[in-house]
């Protein structure tokens, strides 16, 4: 049992390294190369995302699922209502994400 | 006399199918004529399981589809269903199969100012974070729920009265938001829910990533029980790393679990063939102080650990691999569970806006 302890906090400690070795700590050369992955991340939601809509997405509908790919532009006010009940969303920030999804 | 009662529950039951179908056709007639109205969506997931325990296959395929519909600018009608059938051996005697089908929740959301909104009908139970948040089968990493999933979540997941949540404050820096419900009881095969009432109260900080929660239930049934809980969530923002954990207690058990996961994204990106892998692993635990068959937990001590991989293909496909091992007095057995999983996401029809 104890030997199953360890093994599990060596596993759990691990992959905290691995995330913690490539990237966690943001340098700022890796700024561009991260940008260009989150761009990636939502890209199939809508290229010309703004600032804004795109850090409510991150900050709230991520954290759970990624974004869907091929999202449909007449689905976002039924998803970004789901999202503003689901996630407790503030009139802003679900403004914005409405405006994320639907630009 | 037994007959006509009978007939009389039937007739009943089908005039209710009725009267919801009629309703629900009404509902979206209205919605469609409505000028610039926007469409409903049919989402969810599907997928194939397998799950070896103890050296006993299932196979279960499954579906989990979700709809939502706004009815103008301040109300949506929502809901999700579990549909999955189980292919399992019995020994002698070849295949056997069993089917389970059950209503989620359905419920009228209704936005009734910047810091509320109304919840009404049959609704995921909030305690915790796994029960609202990674119940759908594709937000899931491992693929059968926490061994302490019962505290708090009142035997059935759902709850059947009205809720009342939303942010308290919210600004850049940090969120404060909550949950407020209360339950009826319901013993309906699709509508199941115990009397019961709780809420939740979470604090996140964005730039952290940083999530602490805690959550109460009060059983109002037969037995009045309390059930208490707490949370911790830390996914730095821009990474592909995530830590999940929560705590629950009843009153004769508790338990933990915490999970931690890691997308490969830093690897040439999300979609490159390293960034589509992600490694996940949960530790678990529960404490047994006294017998209860009512918390839904293990009888005895239990701990388990689980090790998986998953694959995101393009097209919203996962694949996921996972080997466990559970240990309690009464025999340890290891656990492997594989399964593909498909995410969809339609609008019915096509917006006037």
């Amino acid at each position: 049992m104890k030997h199953l302890e360890i093994t599990a906090l060596g596993l759990a400690l691990s992959i905290t390294a691995l995330a913690a070795a490539s990237g966690l700590p943001q340098s700022q050369s890796d700024d561009a190369a991260q940008s260009k992955t989150n761009s990636k991340l939502v890209r199939s939601a809508h290229p010309a995302a703004p600032d804004q809509g795109q850090r409510v997405f991150q900050q709230n509908c991520a954290r759970c699922h990624s974004a869907p790919e091929g999202f449909p532009p007449s689905a976002s006010a039924a998803v970004a209502r789901h999202m503003r009940v689901r996630a407790n969303l503030s009139d802003s920030d679900f403004k914005a994400l409405l405006h994320f999804l639907n630009p | 006399m037994k007959t006509d009662r009978k007939n009389t529950v039937a007739i009943s039951s089908r005039w209710l199918k009725a009267v919801c179908a009629c309703a629900i056709v009404f509902a979206i007639g209205s919605a469609r004529s409505a000028v610039g109205q926007d469409p409903a969506i049919i989402s969810g997931g599907v997928g194939f399981l397998t799950t070896t325990n103890g050296g006993n296959t299932n196979y279960l395929p499954y579906a989990k589809p979700v709809a939502a519909l706004p009815l103008g600018d301040h109300v949506l009608i929502e809901t999700r269903a579990t549909i999955l059938a189980n292919f399992f051996h019995r020994p002698g005697d070849g295949y056997d199969n069993s089917v389970f089908k059950t209503m989620d929740y359905l419920q009228a959301d209704v936005k009734t100012g910047p810091h509320a909104t109304i919840v009404a009908g049959e609704f995921l139970t909030p305690f915790g974070t796994y029960n609202e948040r990674l119940t759908q089968i594709w937000n899931q990493t491992f693929q059968d729920l926490p061994l302490i999933y019962g505290i708090g979540t009142m035997n059935t997941g759902s709850s059947l009265g009205g809720m009342v949540r939303g942010n308290a404050f919210a600004n850049q820096h940090a969120t404060l938001t909550y949950a407020a419900y209360y339950s009826g009881n319901s013993t309906s095969g699709y509508f199941g829910a115990e009397r019961s009432s709780g809420g939740q109260a979470q604090i996140y900080l964005p730039e952290s990533g940083l999530e602490v929660g805690a959550s109460y239930g009060r059983s109002l049934g037969s037995t009045h029980e309390n059930f208490e809980g707490m949370h911790l969530w830390w996914e730095p923002i821009d990474t592909g790393f995530r830590f999940r954990s929560e705590f629950g207690r009843a009153p004769h058990a508790k338990g933990y679990w915490f999970e931690t996961d890691y997308r490969m994204q830093q690897f040439g990106g999300a979609d490159s063939a390293l960034g589509r892998l992600e490694p996940l692993f949960r530790m678990q635990q529960t404490f047994r102080d006294a017998p209860d068959n009512n918390d839904g937990l293990p009888f005895v001590n239990t701990k388990r650990a689980d090790l998986g991989l998953d694959y995101h293909l393009p097209h919203e496909i996962r694949i996921h691999t996972s080997y466990g091992r559970q240990f309690a007095p009464g025999g340890n057995v290891n656990i492997w569970e594989t399964s593909l999983v498909y995410r969809l996401l339609i609008p019915t029809w096509k917006s006037k806006r």
